[in-house]
């Protein structure tokens, strides 16, 4: 199914919305938060693309294939231009994270997790 | 055997399962691989931080040791190396939170549709309109799971369950099996063994979210009428359907809240079950749930509370605050006041006296040809090990009562 199929969830926008409750900030600098949140995504990323080629390696050790010069000249058609388009926004989506949240946070700010904390354990 | 974690592809695919694609079961994989690394590797840093720093540096400014959980967590909160290790685990939950929901919202159509069909076709799902969501379940959301247990992406949908369901094997480090159900395997286990020949023949299992825990004891006890409660419709939608398509039939899933149970009449079920849920509810919600468990069931009935160990002056503050690292960094606000508490104590102001109630160390049960142990106490992932206690008491019978 594509997103077009799915007309009332934009499921990749959607997907990254913030939980309710402030986040803590780790360190002094916010852009750190913000840095380490990327750094993770793409390291999550990398291990992805690793598992993808492992998969391509043993089933065009198994199957036979291709070679380098189909991959170079490859144009993929409207369907598979839009498919490859949407991965990308979802890509970006993941290692932007921090970033996107931050921003619902300054639209929906929650108060400290401890007033939370205290408010439970009496009520 | 390895001790590594099985790939996300040997969870036992389920219908309602949401179906992963190559790169999203990855991402999956990384996340298992990834917490596993941040307690078994890196997780002693923190006691080594405390150790040899944190602690000395706070003797030096008070004259005395820390006193409370509290003020290790301060502490260790100045600390650069768990501060950086929190901002790694927390991260580690958001990107499970948003590979999960990208997974689920992909293809919410199918999965609604599907959880239509099975749950209009089996009367296995009551839904309760009337039933609102209680305030520590929308304080904030629970796990970072946006949208907590209750939320929707739109009216009717099952975005909530099937984002839990797809994505706690990356939280537990896949130490709850193929079904996600270790839990509930363990509790089947244990009561088999303690009570071989009991037939119980109304079992109430309250907080069931996706039923993860409910469906085994359902599976397991053929006879028995299994009610699983949540104040989540949304969580039950799914939870229903996947029992539906899991073949169980002795199981319904109904909203309601367990502080008021009064549509079940005093002493009408045999077995009363919690599963990891107490954690998430406040102070106040507690003792009224418990003592509604007490009311509702029979003398002579079991009840039993799967929890994570209680803080005790036996417990050392450093695992104590390291036990506490959920109710600050993964939005479980009750988690430290609950633990911090005497649950025998709260059990028996409910009405379970002291000498009826038990306390027995339960592990996750899980097939261990595919999926390995659960770590090793040294390794542990506090709070998240598939290694637990269970808290229970079977309820004096009349007469005793009477005396």
């Amino acid at each position: 199914m594509t997103a077009r199929d799915a007309e009332s969830v934009d499921w990749i926008a959607r997907a990254g919305t913030k939980a309710k409750g402030r986040r803590p900030d780790y360190f002094e600098d916010p852009a750190i938060d913000r840095l380490l949140s990327l750094a993770m995504a793409l390291a999550a990323e990398v291990s992805v693309l690793r598992e993808r080629l492992d998969t391509v390696e043993r089933l065009l050790e198994a199957k036979g294939g291709f070679n380098r010069n189909d991959i170079e000249s490859y144009v993929p058609d409207a369907a598979a231009g839009e498919e490859r388009g949407e991965a990308t926004r979802a890509f970006i989506t993941r290692v932007m994270r921090g970033f996107q949240q931050e921003v619902e946070a300054m639209a929906n700010p929650d108060p400290p997790i401890m007033d939370w904390v205290e408010k439970l354990s009496k009520e | 055997m390895s001790d590594l974690p099985p790939p996300y592809t040997a969870l036992t695919r389920h219908p309602m399962l949401a179906r992963t694609k190559h790169d999203e079961a990855a991402r999956f994989n990384f996340l298992t691989h990834f917490n596993r690394y941040l307690s078994g590797v890196l997780g002693p840093g923190n006691r080594l931080a405390y150790d040899t720093r944190v602690l000395p540096d706070f003797q030096a400014r008070h004259g005395r040791d820390p006193e409370h959980r509290y003020e290790i967590r301060d502490a260790m909160n100045e600390d650069q190396f768990h501060r950086m290790w929190s901002a790694l685990k927390r991260n580690s939950m958001e990107m499970r939170q948003h590979n999960g929901r990208q997974t689920v919202l992909r293809q919410i159509d199918e999965l609604d549709a599907l959880a239509r069909q099975f749950n209009e076709h089996s009367g296995m799902l009551e839904l309760d309109p009337a039933i609102r969501q209680p305030d520590y379940q929308t304080a904030v959301d629970i796990h970072c799971q946006p949208g907590g247990y209750h939320g929707e992406e739109r009216p009717g949908d099952v975005s909530a369950g099937a984002n839990y369901d797809v994505g706690i094997f990356a939280t537990t480090g896949g130490a709850l099996g193929g079904l996600n159900d270790g839990g509930g395997q363990a509790v089947v286990s244990w009561a088999r063994k303690a009570r071989p020949d009991w037939h119980p023949k109304r079992i109430l299992d309250i907080g069931c979210t996706v039923g993860h825990n409910a469906v085994p004891i359902a599976l397991a006890y053929p006879d028995a009428d299994v009610i699983a409660i949540d104040t989540a419709g949304a969580s039950l939608r799914y939870g229903a359907a996947r029992a539906a398509g899991m073949g169980a039939r002795n199981i319904k899933f109904v909203q309601a809240n367990g502080e008021d149970l009064s549509r079940y009449p005093d002493n009408h079920f045999d077995w009363v079950q919690t599963t990891m849920f107490l954690h998430e509810l406040s102070a106040q919600a507690m003792p009224r749930l418990l003592a509604e468990c007490h009311r509702v069931l029979k003398p002579g009935g079991l009840i039993l509370h799967i929890e994570q160990p209680q803080y005790s002056a036996a417990m050392p503050l450093f695992e104590q605050f390291m036990r506490d690292w959920d109710a600050f960094n993964n939005n479980e606000p009750f988690w430290s006041a609950m633990h911090g508490q005497d649950l025998k104590d709260v059990m028996a102001r409910a009405g379970f006296a002291k000498d009826s109630q038990f306390v027995v160390g339960v592990r996750a049960v899980v097939d261990r040809s595919i999926f390995p142990a659960a770590e090793t106490e040294a390794q542990e992932d506090y709070g998240r090990a598939a290694v637990w206690n269970a808290y229970g008491a079977w309820k004096a019978a009349a007469q005793e009562m009477a005396a």
